[in-house]
């Protein structure tokens, strides 16, 4: 500790035996004084090259920032060091490079929602609006997205839950593989293929007319094989050992699965149930097709045009005025906030459920 | 109620793979019968067999008999269910329900099967605590979860699980391989108590355990790797340790291989 760096007398001596455990180090705060380098490096010569965008000056940085760091490390410390700077610092710029335009979309949403986003937007539909003035709101496009994913879910957690416990705790053989393997080409269907399967069969064939529940039904397709997912996942993690123990006690393998092998897998399973919604929440391509979309309120979803936030937010872009962009950003954040609050609502039931250790 | 188990011609497999082959002895009633042998010969299978769990196994099945007193336990009109509350098992990890506290860990299997009386559940799980020696221990916290005890307080709250139920047999599967000395000698005077009303089979890796705890020992071996694990010998543990009548089983004992 009292000698961090080499004393380059010693070294000589020991060339040939084992590799000396000391050797010379950068300074602990060499990372961050190679940021503020690299960062105006990147602007001198942005501004050198005649660019504007502060996207390319942080990316002449970045560049300067890997192989700097890999240079110093290389000069200083040797090969190893430096591999491991270079490492380090491309997983940094990697992360940043995925965070820059996650968190700019959110401001921007946020920047430019918060301008009509008041109760009056969360408590008015656009019935009697005249698109091109500013006012209305999203109420009826916030009702529909509450139904119609409430809908979904109450068709696709049931299937996808019993799918699931069926995979894991009793298939065996063909009958599993087979529907192990639809399972995944389902979770690779397109939205609006999967809204044109409800099109073609519950509004031709079967001639029902555009429902929220049609969409629904669509937005069901795509959300059942990820529940069935997630859930396998987590029924997979329940140890075998949980299950013998219940066997073993003279418990019928359904009671041990309701009693047991449910309960210690409950976080895992609402939390993947929670993305599943998150996730089929912000579908348009289905409503367009099977909702039609509408400007008033309508409560009932198995009746009539409804509307939906996604929906509601392509309507008001395609109008093309400043008082719809305003409507579409403020839908937008609305959206968000949805999908949100249920992640968190998600995290939270996982955190009260989790197995506790209580020690 | 304890009671005898009479295996006769017991062979059983996992898919194609022969595990143990034309096993038959006697387990006396009121009684710690030990198996002992090297890894893989099959005396965890063979335990697994005494209670069905072997056929929870995917591929597994066992041809023979196993008579309970005077019934057969693989008798086509027996339930694997109902066998299960008969013979209870405690396994090597001991492992507690995570969802549950210690009282619903004990209680489980009156819970999970339905079959109790309200009133009566707060005296077996004070009767079963107790008659795993972890009352004391607990008693002030029976809400708290199971699986923040100590790893041998969990391996007793096991057996307190497996005994409220009031099993006639007591399997375990190396029950003390997971604990320290002293949580081991906790579970051997355990035993000890609990033969008095139970008929207990346990295997073990531990010689001087199987030496300490039981009245009888069971010696299995296998020919080779991939080859049915097979019963050598059973006989008094007094006999097995001291004059074994077969060759390997002394060999076995005193050190000179497995």
């Amino acid at each position: 500790m009292s000698n961090a760096v080499i004393d380059k007398s010693e070294a000589p001596g020991r060339a040939s035996g084992p590799a000396p455990l000391r050797q010379a180090r950068l300074p602990r705060w060499t990372p961050y004084a190679l940021l503020v380098v690299s960062a105006a490096a990147g602007a001198g010569i942005g501004t050198a090259l005649g660019m504007d965008s502060a996207f390319q000056w942080g990316l002449i940085a970045a560049v300067v920032f890997v192989l700097a760091g890999y240079g110093l490390g290389a000069v200083v410390e040797g090969g190893r060091q430096a591999r491991d700077r270079l490492a380090t610092s491309l997983v940094w710029v990697c992360f940043l490079l995925a965070v820059v335009p996650l968190l700019s979309l959110i401001w921007e949403t946020i920047d430019r929602g918060r301008t009509v986003l008041d109760g009056y937007f969360l408590s008015h539909s656009m019935e009697g609006v005249q698109t091109i003035l500013p006012g209305g709101g999203a109420y009826h496009a916030i009702i529909g997205t509450l139904e119609q994913v409430a809908l979904a879910a109450v068709i696709a957690v049931p299937i996808g839950l019993l799918t699931a416990i069926y995979l894991v705790e009793y298939g065996r053989g063909r009958l599993a593989k087979a529907v192990t393997f639809f399972v995944d080409v389902m979770t690779g269907i397109p939205s609006i293929v999967a809204g044109l399967f409800i099109l073609s069969f519950w509004i031709i064939i079967l001639d029902f007319s555009y429902s929220g529940f049609a969409g629904a039904m669509a937005l069901a397709i795509l959300m059942m094989p990820i529940v069935v997912r997630s859930t396998e996942e987590m029924l997979k993690l329940v140890p075998d050992e949980l299950r013998e123990a219940s066997l073993a006690l003279g418990v019928p393998k359904w009671r041990t699965i309701l009693k047991v092998v449910l309960p210690t897998a409950i976080g895992g399973i609402t939390t993947g149930v929670m993305l599943a919604v998150a996730r089929i929440a912000g579908e348009s391509a289905p409503i367009v097709l099977l909702v039609f979309g509408a400007a008033g309120i309508n409560n009932n979803p198995f009746e009539g045009a409804q509307s939906s936030l996604p929906y509601y937010i392509y309507e008001q872009w395609q109008l093309g005025n400043d008082a719809s962009f305003n409507r579409a950003w403020a839908a937008a954040l609305v959206l968000i906030a949805f999908v949100m609050i249920l992640n968190l609502v998600a995290r939270g039931i996982a955190r009260w459920k989790a197995p506790k250790t209580g020690r | 109620m304890a009671k005898r188990i009479d295996v006769s011609g017991l062979t059983a497999y996992y898919g194609s793979h022969k595990a143990i082959e034309d096993i038959s002895m006697t387990v006396e009633p009121r009684s710690v019968t030990a198996f002992i042998g090297p890894s893989g010969c099959g005396k965890s299978t063979f335990l697994r067999t005494l209670n069905r769990m072997h056929e929870v196994t995917p591929g597994g099945r066992v041809e023979g008999k196993v008579m309970l007193d005077d019934e057969n336990l693989y008798g086509s009109e027996v339930d694997p269910v109902s066998v299960r509350r008969t013979v209870g098992m405690v396994f090597q990890r001991p492992n507690p329900f995570p969802t549950m506290s210690i009282f619903e860990n004990v209680a489980a299997g009156l819970k999970l099967n339905g079959s109790y009386k309200k009133s009566e559940l707060d005296g077996i799980v004070e009767r079963s605590l107790k008659g795993a020696n972890l009352w004391n221990e607990v008693k002030d916290r029976l809400n708290k979860p199971g699986a923040g005890l100590s790893g041998g307080q969990q391996q007793r709250l096991c057996i307190a699980r497996a005994i409220a139920v009031e099993p006639d047999v007591l399997l375990m599967d190396e029950p003390c391989s997971a604990l320290d000395p002293i949580s081991t000698l906790a579970i051997e005077d355990l035993i000890g108590e609990l033969k008095e009303r139970f008929t207990i089979v346990i295997v073990t890796h531990n010689m001087q355990q199987a030496a300490r705890v039981s009245d009888r020992t069971a010696f299995f071996n296998l020919a080779g790797v991939g080859q049915p694990g097979k019963l050598i010998e059973i006989d008094e543990t007094e006999r097995i340790f001291s004059n074994p009548s077969v060759q390997a089983t002394e060999d076995y004992i005193s050190g000179r291989f497995g």
